[in-house]
């Protein structure tokens, strides 16, 4: 018998494939992995530490650079937590507005999930595909706060500007293509055998894995649970809209793939119910210019479009935050990466991560 | 008007050869130095041929790549449709640092790329670009131009190993593995071509699709299993794991730079151009076809197979070194020898009609 040793690979901080700079350590024995440990820290920013030194207010541009794919949600999750601790009451109207910009984000980012597992799979013109939808909703988001990442648009209270008279139409005009583009990737992608054989069966999670790692988002419902806080907490408006929570069966790299894509579907039913029962009336609340909220502290958790985004607020009764602690779904996501990746090929560790999507900016905080 | 007949009945370019042939025994009088001379020329137009191709599929597989991709592409350099995009890719090539990376075993580090090129452009020798027109036309033209092909899988593993990287050196196991497992399909899917032609010389296969139909259709499988495995001889998508970009960067051109990296791309596009040619030889009538000349035609169906081959590039996903492997010995190796049975019976049955 030959003799064999195992190897360690490093792939990455620099790596085409891991979305920013995340540097996995693969222990390989031959394209065979025998373990895949995650090291992050290159990107961490003390975004926890900077809200702290922060008024209240003064906080929610930082949550931006959160999860800079899908900030409307970092925003949303964010202000929800201080107006729990301020008890601010946010007018109808923009809480609507706050369904519909978040959901729309939550598309935006599931197309960048798309794209880049397309990109990490070979399929190039996949991913530009994705991309160029993308772009229709950053340019709402650009006729909406005339920022096309990084918005700052949800404030503590309520929202920094009205909607635009024609954004009604134009998010109409979008919604209406989604099913058409859809069907585009339906052809070029999960149509697709070698896709299919690439994501069926690979970097399966069982329940008790998913559930052993806290995994939250669609990695979660990917392996069955329908756990989606929009859902199992019904916060803000979203009681008052119909949509289903996509599960999958296996937990594998199809079903994540699938859940999200169900998922696009479920927030344009979401944007339409809520554009349709759009109401007159304020978009921000009254409350004092200077933010004191009372002693206390408070955990407020939304369904982040990777997972659950919850914010933990100290308040000491000053116009600053005590203390600010970020529970952060893509941190949380990856440490699965090592159960999903044993016994995978390298080529399905790129697969998984993808699958996982985490986005580092999250991670690392 | 005679002149013009006599060019489409023996060919433009075997006509200009002869003319040429004849100036060089005008100017030397020796037969000897002006058949060296001829071959010299033929060499030179071969290098030319590959040179072009390179500057052309550069921009060709660009511009393809942003038709594909609801995109513009080049558009900067040189005029609207950034022709001269080529030349400053070339230029930005020549420019850069040549890198050594720490460790690696440099003679043969440097030696990959060179002689990567070698058996790439070797096989040109063997194609019959037209009527007549082939450097070598040698009776067992397919048999050589495989042999000669095959060695392209050492200057991939050397290379892989010489970096002194683990990326490169996974990509240079991969080739090996992929290479190797893609020659058998490919070989007996030629088997089923050589059956009905009778003969190895590549000129006599295109003369017996001139007779016969084109190969394509009285071999359709066989043309499937070719091009599948041509694509996996060439390293490009769906089979591009030698690269695999998103998993092992660039493989065993990962830790090159400026004009080695440049002479691996050389070598791709040279490749891509080869099997786009073997394509059309074997299974497209080669040089035959109405109304033009047959070098026209030829490089028609060429550039045809061309499009073809980076369409697949930029439509499919990669795959996976095991379902690559899988695909090769469990569906197209069974595939092509299936073909080859129904050649051997099919023949029988004709003679015994």
């Amino acid at each position: 018998m030959p003799k064999t040793e195992t190897y360690t690979l490093s792939m990455g901080p620099q790596h085409p494939s891991t979305h920013g700079v995340l540097q996995v350590r693969l222990d390989l024995d031959g394209e065979n992995i025998l373990k895949a440990t995650p090291y992050m820290g290159y990107l961490h920013r003390g975004i926890e530490k900077l809200l702290e030194s922060r008024t209240y207010i003064q906080g929610v541009p930082y949550t931006d650079r959160l999860d800079y794919v899908s900030s409307m949600n970092n925003n949303l999750g964010y202000c929800r937590a201080v107006e729990e601790l301020a008890q601010i009451e946010v007018p109808e109207r923009a809480e609507y507005i706050r369904v519909i910009v978040a959901e729309l984000n939550r598309i935006a980012s599931h197309l960048v999930f798309i794209g880049s597992l397309a990109n990490d799979l070979g399929a190039v013109t996949g991913m530009i595909y994705a991309f160029r939808d993308r772009e229709k909703i950053l340019d709402l988001f650009d006729l909406v706060c005339g920022a096309r990442m990084t918005f700052h648009y949800i404030r503590v209270g309520g929202v920094s500007a009205d909607l635009p008279p024609e954004f009604a139409a134009k998010c109409d005009e979008f919604l209406k293509i989604v099913p058409e583009f859809m069907q585009e990737y339906e052809d070029i992608l999960t149509g697709n055998e070698i896709l299919q054989h690439r994501l069926h069966g690979t970097s399966p999670m069982t329940k008790e894995q998913a559930l052993s790692h806290n995994m939250t988002g669609p990695n979660i419902r990917a392996v069955g649970i329908p756990f989606d806080i929009r859902k199992v907490d019904g916060y803000g408006l979203y009681p008052k809209f119909e949509f289903d929570v996509p599960v999958g069966e296996n937990g594998d790299n199809w079903d994540r793939y699938r859940v999200r894509y169900q998922e696009i579907y479920e927030s344009a039913k979401i944007i339409r119910q809520a554009l349709d029962g759009l109401p007159e009336g304020d978009i921000m609340a009254k409350f004092p210019k200077v933010l004191r909220p009372p002693k206390g502290e408070v955990f407020s958790r939304t369904e982040g479009t990777r997972g659950e985004l919850g914010f933990y607020i100290v308040s000491d009764g000053s116009t600053k935050p005590y203390r600010v602690h970020i529970r952060r779904p893509s941190f949380i996501n990856l440490q699965g990466l090592d159960d999903m990746c044993r016994g995978m090929l390298i080529g399905d560790s790129v697969a998984a991560f993808s699958a996982i999507d985490p986005l580092m900016g999250e991670v690392d905080c | 008007m005679d002149i013009l007949n006599m060019m489409m009945g023996q060919g433009v370019v075997s006509t200009l050869a002869d003319q040429l042939h004849n100036l060089f025994m005008l100017l030397f009088d020796n037969a000897v130095v002006a058949g060296f001379l001829m071959k010299c020329v033929g060499i030179g137009a071969i290098l030319g041929i590959i040179s072009v191709a390179a500057i052309v599929f550069t921009y060709g597989e660009r511009k393809v790549c942003a038709f594909m991709q609801v995109r513009i592409g080049p558009n900067r350099v040189g005029g609207r449709f950034g022709l001269l995009q080529p030349i400053a890719d070339m230029l930005k090539l020549m420019s850069k640092e040549d890198i050594i990376p720490q460790g690696c075993d440099r003679v043969v580090w440097a030696l990959g790329p060179m002689l990567l090129f070698v058996p790439t452009a070797l096989i040109y020798a063997f194609f019959p670009f037209d009527n007549g027109v082939a450097l070598a036309d040698v009776n067992v033209g397919i048999f050589l131009m495989l042999a000669i092909s095959s060695q392209a899988v050492l200057p991939f593993l050397i290379s892989g190993y010489a970096s002194n990287s683990k990326y490169a050196f996974i990509g240079g196991m991969r080739t090996v593995a992929q290479m190797l497992s893609y020659e058998a399909p490919m070989v007996f899917s030629l088997l089923g071509v050589v059956m009905l032609s009778g003969s190895m010389r590549m000129s006599d296969i295109v003369n017996a699709q001139s007779e016969q139909l084109w190969f394509i259709l009285m071999q359709p499988i066989a043309f499937v299993v070719f091009v599948i495995s041509a694509t996996a001889e060439t390293n490009r998508v769906p089979f591009d794991l030698v690269e695999g970009e998103a998993e092992i960067v660039a493989g065993p051109f990962a830790e090159y730079s400026g004009m080695r990296w440049a002479l691996f791309f050389l070598a791709e596009y040279a490749n891509l151009l080869s099997v786009s040619i073997l394509t059309t030889v074997f299974f497209l009538g080669g040089w035959n076809g109405p109304f033009l000349p047959g070098v026209v035609w030829f490089g028609l169906k060429v550039l045809a197979m061309v499009f073809v081959f980076m369409w697949f590039r930029w439509t499919f996903p990669r795959t996976r070194i095991d379902q690559m492997l899988a695909f090769s010995w469990k569906i197209l190796l069974p595939l092509a020898l299936v073909n080859v049975l129904f050649t051997g019976v099919g023949i029988y049955a004709r003679q015994w009609m």
